[in-house]
């Protein structure tokens, strides 16, 4: 792992990232952003030929809802690779997504003041 | 897939959103290169704050090219995350990132959707925020400035923070311990406030 800020040269990772995503371009965040939360759709079978990677996510998401995020954290890879495999497993309709944000940039009014009330609550 | 959850909204051992959690809000905690932003994600989230390396460029060179990757692809960046359950059907979700104009991609990706920002601010090196404002004000983020007291020796006032900061008369300034969950959800309440004043 390359700590912050610090330059990386053309590591196994960087390779492996390559490999793992078959050179593709990684998706636009429009299509699934960093906080909406995904699971596994039931009773589906992984794609056959699935990689370790996406196997990983698979078994991840088979145990309840995580954000996009969070899924690339706890598999070790980076956002956009992980992004890259939902958005496959998603078309191939594997997966089932919850609180998707909305494309235009409004905050709305009702998420606020639940978000300030929970915050408040947290302070007692 | 280690997990500890400290708080008593998560079930025991489960790293995942409760079932009923429909909402999902983001905020963004920036600020320049060892502010303090992963220290007030931890002191917050209810799961072990977690993080991702990003590549800065595409993955999408030709084999071919991989010798030439020194120069142009090679930026990583950290990208920290932790969550709270705030209600029975909401979470938050706070993302942490540092502030540099190279890592634009990042920011595109953590703008999209963010209810706003909350600026960490170190008293003692307010010039790096200038580049931090820049791009949270590029991508139209409201915010609220948390100066981080490192030093309790050390007192700002806050007349020249917002003045060396050139900020709005109603950008809110707060000072937080960034170490202290208490003191870091009253600066994420300050900025909720004024973002509840900014809504329409």
């Amino acid at each position: 792992m390359t700590r912050p800020g610090e330059e990386a040269s053309v590591t196994s990772e960087f390779v492996r990232s390559y490999v793992i995503t078959g050179g593709r371009s990684l998706p636009a965040a429009d299509d699934l952003a960093l906080h909406t939360l995904v699971t596994l759709a039931p009773e589906r079978t992984p794609p056959l030929g699935a990689g370790p990677e996406v196997m990983a996510i698979w078994q991840l998401c088979a145990g309840g809802y995580l954000s996009v995020a969070e899924v690339a954290g706890h598999v070790g890879l980076p956002v956009g690779v992980a992004r890259l495999l939902l958005t496959d497993l998603s078309e191939q309709g594997h997966l089932l997504r919850r609180a998707e944000p909305p494309r235009a940039q409004n905050v709305d009014r009702a998420t606020l003041e639940k978000v300030l009330n929970g915050l408040q609550s947290l302070i007692g | 897939m280690d997990s500890n959850p400290s708080s008593a909204e998560t079930a025991p051992g489960s790293i995942y959103v409760s079932s009923a959690v429909t909402n999902a809000a983001k905020i963004l905690v920036v600020g320049h290169f060892a502010v303090g932003k992963t220290t007030f994600i931890g002191s917050l989230s209810e799961i072990t704050p977690l993080r991702t390396e990003e590549k800065m460029t595409q993955a999408s060179l030709h084999v071919d090219d991989l010798r030439g990757v020194t120069d142009k692809t090679t930026t990583t960046v950290a990208l920290d995350f932790g969550r709270l359950t705030l209600s029975d059907d909401l979470v938050l979700y706070l993302f942490g990132t540092p502030g540099q104009q190279r890592f634009m991609q990042l920011w595109e990706d953590m703008a999209r959707g963010a209810l706003g920002a909350l600026l960490l601010v170190d008293p003692a090196r307010l010039e790096e925020t200038f580049p931090v404002i820049d791009l949270v004000e590029r991508y139209g983020l409201e915010y609220a400035i948390a100066v981080n007291g490192f030093d309790p020796g050390t007192v700002y006032e806050e007349a020249e923070v917002r003045e060396a900061l050139d900020l709005l008369p109603d950008t809110p300034v707060i000072y937080c311990d960034a170490r202290d969950r208490q003191s870091s959800a009253h600066a994420l309440i300050a900025l909720v406030r004024h973002l509840l004043t900014r809504a329409a």
